[in-house]
């Protein structure tokens, strides 16, 4: 028996009921599901898919490798431009990517499974262990990566695959990043992000300091004297504030350290729910939020956003998905002022909006809803420094096309950047395309030998 | 409601939907189950000497091919004619007829190519009061190397001598059943006519290795890690056997003799394709095979509404409406000219049509227009083969127009000429400038 008891509190609901509110959203497809889902690709030619993809995968092809019976083919060519593709595969909103312009939806409304497929080959390839790469002869060269999140990461796999040699260092207790701390976690179960830290770390060369944050145990300058380029890849490590009264309450939270807590939770049994829940946002945070919460034996779960529904950031999907587990969306709708008693959240005050001339305006109307648990999900930032003179611009470092900083040695990638996009894929395209920036600039300064001499 | 019934040389059924000779029809069992699932008539499967039967592998006897979805398109076989005892078959045979007198029941029958093995044989299927024969020249594993099947099938004189000891040992009608395995199928079809056939029936199966094991690198069907040529039939192999069926239809040695048409038929479509190239019944077996006798159903409605829907109200309205207009290429009309067009509503935007002309064909379909991807023909570049209709996956969205006479030809810059025209008097055809000098 679970309780209904107001409070923020664990154990809400028997054991069992936890495991099955946090399996996988989306259960693997088995072989026979997998051939099946492949055969309903067309392998079209420039295909759209590929296009929408944020990393270029060649999704005709992994699709076509998976309908002859060659997966392990299929995880090579999904590896070959995303190393994290598995996680990809997971936690990508392919419906607004590759499977939203999916020629299928044209004929039918119904796309090939992309990300599913994706899944399968990346799985079957991880599970065999298959690793498609060997390290180029040492370069010599040393590169520091800051942050061992999607951009981090996939930045050091391709410079250890060029031969450089890779010092990650990261400010957390284990590598992953947002995969590992940021994602809901019936979206990547089994402890998914570790099994795949290891295996882009397995290629070798690269070495990673856990603990270690920039701005406190070391400084953008220390590290371009000791390396021959850096990366930085950052994430967004704060929280924007509410600014109202009442936010120091007792069960004011940010979404991102609830979410950030059930990962590292083995049962989700010992994390606290309140009884009645409402979660500020319109963005895949808030979603992912609402819906754990719900999961955890919330019995009221409501997400607030200030905008209209065509405004929110999480994906049709997400909303849907919210809605599915009893989650209620309400729209214009600002905090204005929470509720306390004894110290406590007892409610939150918010007032309706609307937009006047484009611009968003409160109506002076309000109302109150009852709630012992409020998570702020109203966007992160970027907690900058020990960078030093490095060029920024909106609170975000300014990146050049190929991620070079304002720094001849620095590049840069992922949420941190000016233009970051809030994607894991979108992060590994950043990573990548920067190393191989490194790459082409350690090659311009230092010629190779000629092959004649 | 259109008349199915059908009237094959004389063997009546309530419709043109046969069972070929082949597993399912191999006993009574099987046959009745097909007769209650509506099939008009069963070629029983095919019957040997009396003695010891023959013996089947006892490992797997058949192969395959499969599309998209695994939707099975060709199918092998290594089975031989029954393995069962000639007198249980003879029974059954006779017990079948008369519970169901209304239904075709033809004896097929594979014995040594001697007079008296067929003398022997003929009275005993008689007796069984089956409506005709059917002779087995066409089974291309096994019993050819035995001298029989395919065997007897590919030698012409052969096949006019059997045939004339069946005309002249049983009353029942004769069937010739025809190896495809042979360069040219009018030779034996008009063979079995000399013999004095009433009917044949085409095709028989075609030699074929499905697949191989990439582990063993054995042929599949593979026997204890060895596979041997089988029989190929199924939806792949429809084409080749409309070919050979049209061929013996327009031949004007043959012209006129009743065709049983067999070879991949389907769906109820397959069916009237062949009717209308002169066949005056089909026989089907791997469709059976694959879903099961119910598909019947869907073949006797599907024929009937088409020929409501077109006016036809029996089979002999249908039958051979094809054949005048087989031809040979060099009479095809050179001064027709038609153009791809593609409808942009119906298109979605695969660009498989551009890759395939671009790749492989003329350079005639756009990828882009204006900066935007967009697919169509460039009349200038098009000379309307047809590829991109076939490889495009939306039905329709890719058709053929024919330019009307007069129009203008946007590649040759030449405006249709509306006068036929065809390859023997093309000035670049030597034969007729010498015929012309």
């Amino acid at each position: 028996m679970g309780t209904t008891q107001s409070g923020i509190l664990g154990g809400r609901l028997p054991l069992a009921e936890y495991e099955a509110n946090f399996s996988d959203l989306h259960p693997p497809l088995d072989k026979h599901e997998a051939l099946v889902a492949a055969d309903r690709c067309y392998f079209c030619y420039d295909a759209p898919c590929m296009t929408a993809c944020p990393t270029s995968i060649d999704i005709p092809l992994f699709i076509r490798q998976i309908a002859t019976g060659n997966p392990i083919g299929s995880a090579k060519t999904i590896f070959d431009q995303n190393i994290l593709g598995g996680m990809c595969a997971r936690v990508c909103p392919t419906e607004t990517l590759c499977e939203q312009v999916c020629v299928r939806n044209t004929a039918e409304e119904r796309p090939v499974e992309i990300g599913r497929l994706q899944r399968y080959a990346t799985d079957t390839a991880m599970r065999e262990n298959k690793q498609f790469y060997t390290r180029a002869a040492r370069s010599g060269h040393k590169i520091a990566v800051v942050g061992a999140g999607s951009a981090g990461l996939a930045c050091a796999h391709r410079l250890a695959v060029k031969g450089h040699d890779v010092v990650i260092y990261d400010a957390r207790e284990k590598s992953g990043g947002l995969n590992e701390y940021g994602i809901a976690a019936y979206k990547t179960v089994d402890d998914f992000a570790q099994k795949e830290v290891d295996y882009v770390l397995s290629i070798g060369g690269i070495e990673v300091r856990h603990g270690q944050a920039l701005g406190r145990d070391f400084s953008l300058a220390d590290l371009t004297e000791q390396y021959d380029a850096v990366f930085l890849g950052l994430g967004l490590a704060g929280v924007n504030a509410l600014r109202i009264e009442g936010e120091n309450a007792e069960g004011v939270e940010d979404a991102v350290g609830f979410i950030a807590a059930l990962r590292q939770s083995k049962t989700k049994a010992d994390i606290p729910v309140g009884r009645r829940v409402v979660v500020l946002g319109g963005g895949m945070t808030a979603i992912d939020a609402a819906v754990q919460a719900k999961l955890l034996g919330a019995e009221e779960v409501t997400i607030c956003y200030r905008r209209g529904k065509e405004h929110m950031n999480a994906s049709e999907f997400e909303q849907d998905l919210a809605a599915s587990k009893g989650v209620t969306i309400r729209h214009w709708l600002q905090p204005k002022r929470i509720a306390v008693k004894d110290g406590k959240v007892a409610g939150i005050e918010l007032e309706y909006t609307t937009l006047a001339d484009g611009k968003l305006a409160a109506t002076g109307e309000t109302g109150i809803i009852a709630a012992d648990q409020i998570f702020k999900a109203i966007g992160q930032t970027f907690e900058a420094s020990g960078l030093g003179a490095l060029q920024m611009e909106g609170g975000r470092i300014v990146i050049d096309q190929e991620g070079r900083t304002s720094h001849a040695k620095v590049w840069a990638g992922g949420d941190c950047v000016l233009g970051g996009e809030d994607l894991t894929v979108s992060a590994v395209a950043m990573g990548r395309d920067a190393a191989e920036s490194i790459n082409r600039a350690f090659a311009v300064a230092q010629p190779l030998a000629s092959a004649v001499a | 409601m259109a008349d199915l019934r059908n009237n094959f040389v004389g063997i009546k059924s309530p419709n043109p939907f046969w069972l070929a000779s082949a597993p399912p029809t191999d006993k009574a069992y099987n046959v009745e189950r097909a007769f209650k699932a509506g099939w008009g008539g069963v070629v029983w499967k095919t019957l040997g000497e009396e003695g010891p039967p023959v013996v089947n592998v006892n490992g797997p006897r058949y192969g395959a091919i499969w599309g998209a979805d695994r939707r099975l398109l060709g199918l092998n076989n290594i089975e031989l004619i029954t393995d069962r005892d000639l007198y249980v078959n003879l029974r059954e045979m006779k017990q079948v007829k008369m519970n169901w007198p209304d239904r075709a029941l033809i004896a097929s029958i594979m014995v040594p190519c001697e007079e008296n093995a067929w003398k022997a044989i003929l009275p005993l299927v008689e007796e069984t009061g089956a409506d005709g024969i059917e002779l087995n020249f066409g089974c291309p594993h096994g019993m050819s190397e035995r001298g029989m099947g395919s065997a007897v099938g590919q030698v012409p004189e052969y096949i006019e001598m059997v045939v004339r000891w069946c005309k002249q040992y049983t009353r029942m009608p004769v069937i010739t059943k025809l190896t495809p395995n042979i360069t040219d199928i009018r030779k034996p079809a008009r063979a079995a006519k000399a013999g004095g056939t009433d009917a044949v029936s085409l095709i028989n199966t075609i030699n074929s290795i499905t697949a191989v094991n990439l582990d063993t690198f054995s042929p599949e069907p593979s026997i204890d890690g060895r596979g041997s040529h089988g029989g190929y039939c199924g939806p792949a192999v429809k084409p080749i056997a409309l070919n050979m069926v049209a061929e013996i239809a327009r031949d004007p040695e043959t012209y006129g003799l009743p065709i049983s048409g067999i070879g991949g038929i389907t769906t109820w479509r397959d069916a009237a394709e062949f009717l209308a190239l002169g066949a005056g019944n089909v026989q089907v077996c791997t469709a059976a095979m694959t879903y099961g006798f119910k598909i019947v159903q869907e073949m006797i409605t599907g024929l009937s509404d088409w020929m409501d829907a077109k006016g036809h109200r029996t089979l002999d309205d249908i039958c051979g409406r094809a054949v005048p207009n087989v031809t040979d290429w060099q009479y095809l009309n050179l001064n027709y000219v038609s153009k791809a067009k593609i409808d942009q509503d119906a298109c979605i935007k695969c660009g498989r049509c551009h890759i395939a002309c671009e790749d492989t064909s003329h350079q005639a379909i756009t990828q882009f227009v204006n900066g935007v991807r967009h697919f169509e023909v460039i009349e200038e570049e098009c000379v309307g083969c047809n590829l991109c209709v076939n490889v495009c996956p939306v039905e329709n969205c890719i058709t053929m127009e024919p330019l009307p006479a007069g129009a203008l030809d946007k590649r040759t810059g030449k405006p249709v000429d509306p006068n036929y025209a065809n390859w023997t008097t093309h000035p670049n055809n030597p034969m007729a400038r010498q015929a012309a000098e």
